[in-house]
């Protein structure tokens, strides 16, 4: 196995695509991933030879559908390197955050703590101001450095007794930093607090091993992991799983339902109530399988190789700041900048002129922006199928933006 | 293409930077945000008895276009009351494609960000947040 840019980027239709007779530079990977010729086939086949719903027909479709439901199951858990009865499929990464801190979330106290820090996406920051109001519940944060990392020699001042849960992106999706997860749960442990990872920005660079990381709770999207929109994916300890409540109500989430009372399914299927996202599950099941299959260790150099020469590039215009890491340790390839006297709309607009999309403004981390009094930042952020041709462009399309509108 | 929205008009109009800044002793300041783009204006303004403006200002943490536009507006607002900014709105929409007819200057200025609907909003962000400071 060995990493071959070109013929990546060849499982990938819609990057033929042509707009106003430009290839597409695609550089918002960050916000959405393209999907393989693999996953696109994995969804027709379930649409066109298994459609129908899942668990408790008892005719051939029903069976098929249950089967490639279930094994996607299987496949993402072995991306994550964990039981497939630990994984939880969701609506997305956002619907799996707001399942944690409402299920997980009831079993706090108030007075209880949760440790986040200033740069995590709303996603990671709402849901529990929503369980604040609800249960009385406190909310700490850690610091941000300079350079846009989580200043984790800030950790151990933050922690109490109290504190009952860390959670933090594993990637920033604005300066790609990627925290030290070792210490986090080190820290953690001291005090006895479950660790949380947010995966959006992780889980598109390949397989986890969740195991060795020690935390307790994961979450990714899938349409940032190239499969389809509408799923994603919740992975907790099995004892967690069992001690929370459900989240929703309905079918499938139930043991036995009387007038009277209702007793819960055992997880995974407690928090998957009424019918699933099944082909969008299933073309997840793909994504994973066909990123299992890739060869990471040539596409991250790939990808550390584009990060170096964007920010070389970004380096030699005028009056450019790159908002992130200057190094390529601990980070993944999303790089975030400003051009001073251009706001960040208008060089992502401009962009688009030159056949290139990124992704400008707060990247839903405002708190981020006001800490570093910031209007926001373009954002690049790459996948193994972008090549030095995509940044080229982008580079030239930031000169001309520099020219023109300052 | 973008190249085509950023005319030298527009680009003109958000260098002029009329009306920006604070007035000392506003009647009212109000501050607006897009909540899904982050740009951020801030109206300051001062009425006549007779509710019409006397003075206006603003501060705008904001693209380009949502600098323009309220460039735009202070060049064009000072006499009005609500009706004559509501006058004025409406020619900003007919130029980015929002309501018919032909958009009277300096708002025929933005006619080429009739092409772009995610910036529509940039447009009317200045006009939202005077709306408020009218009302």
């Amino acid at each position: 196995m060995s990493f071959d840019g070109a013929a990546v980027r060849g499982q990938f239709p819609i990057l033929a695509e042509m707009i106003d007779g430009k290839p597409v530079h695609y550089l918002d990977n960050g916000a959405s991933a393209q999907t393989p010729d693999a996953v696109l086939d994995a969804v027709r086949t379930y649409e066109t030879t298994g459609r129908a719903n899942v668990l408790r027909g008892v005719h051939r479709l029903a069976e098929r559908a249950t089967d490639a439901y279930e094994n996607a199951r299987v496949d993402v858990a072995a991306f994550l390197g964990v039981p497939p009865l630990e994984v939880v499929f969701t609506g997305g990464c956002t619907a799996a955050i707001n399942l944690v801190a409402y299920s997980y979330g009831s079993l706090l106290k108030p007075g209880d703590r949760i440790l986040l820090s200033e740069l995590e996406h709303h996603s990671n920051i709402v849901p529990w101001q929503m369980l604040r109001s609800r249960a009385g519940i406190e909310l700490d944060m850690i610091p941000v450095t300079l350079d846009g990392r989580i200043d984790l020699d800030k950790l151990p001042g933050l922690l109490s007794p109290r504190t009952k849960l860390i959670s933090l992106a594993h990637v920033s999706n604005v300066t790609g930093a990627m925290v030290d997860v070792g210490a986090v749960v080190a820290a953690a442990r001291t005090v006895g607090a479950r660790v949380m990872l947010d995966g959006a920005q992780r889980a598109p660079h390949g397989p986890i091993d969740l195991a060795a990381l020690g935390v307790d709770f994961y979450v990714f999207a899938g349409h940032k992991s190239y499969g389809p929109n509408g799923i994603g994916v919740l992975w907790a300890k099995a004892e967690l799983l069992e001690a929370m409540p459900p989240f929703m109500g309905g079918g499938s989430m139930i043991g036995r339902v009387t007038l009277a009372e209702t007793t819960w399914a055992p997880p995974p299927r407690r928090f998957e109530a009424g019918t699933p996202p099944i082909g969008p599950a299933i073309g997840l099941g793909a994504a994973c399988k066909w990123m299992m299959a890739l060869d990471w260790t040539g596409a991250h150099a790939h990808e550390m190789t584009m990060v170096q020469q964007l920010m070389d590039g970004l380096q030699k215009i005028d009056g450019t700041r790159i908002f992130g890491p200057a190094g390529l340790q601990n980070r993944y390839p999303v790089v975030s900048f400003m051009l001073d006297g251009v706001h960040p709309h208008d060089v992502a607009q401009t962009l688009d002129s030159f056949g290139v999309a990124v992704r400008a403004g707060h990247h839903c981390a405002q708190p981020l922006m006001d800490r570093f009094d910031l209007d926001g930042t373009t954002r690049v952020s790459m996948a193994p199928y972008n090549d030095r041709t995509d940044i080229d462009a982008l580079l030239t399309g930031v000169r001309h933006a520099a020219r023109t509108l300052r | 293409m973008s190249d085509q929205l950023y005319q030298d008009r527009i680009v003109a109009l958000a260098k002029a930077r009329t009306g920006a800044g604070k007035l000392a002793a506003p009647t009212k300041s109000v501050r607006r945000d897009n909540p899904l783009c982050g740009d951020r204006v801030t109206i300051d303004v001062l009425l006549d008895g007779q509710g019409r403006i006397a003075e206006i200002a603003h501060q705008v943490r904001g693209c380009l276009l949502c600098q323009a536009s309220a460039s735009a507006l202070a060049a064009a607002a000072v006499g009005r009351d609500a009706a004559g900014i509501a006058e004025m709105r409406h020619d900003a929409e007919r130029a980015i494609g929002r309501a018919e007819g032909n958009a009277a200057e300096p708002f025929s200025a933005f006619i080429p960000v009739k092409a772009h609907k995610a910036r529509h909003e940039c447009v009317l962000l200045p006009f939202e947040a005077l709306k408020d400071a009218l009302s």
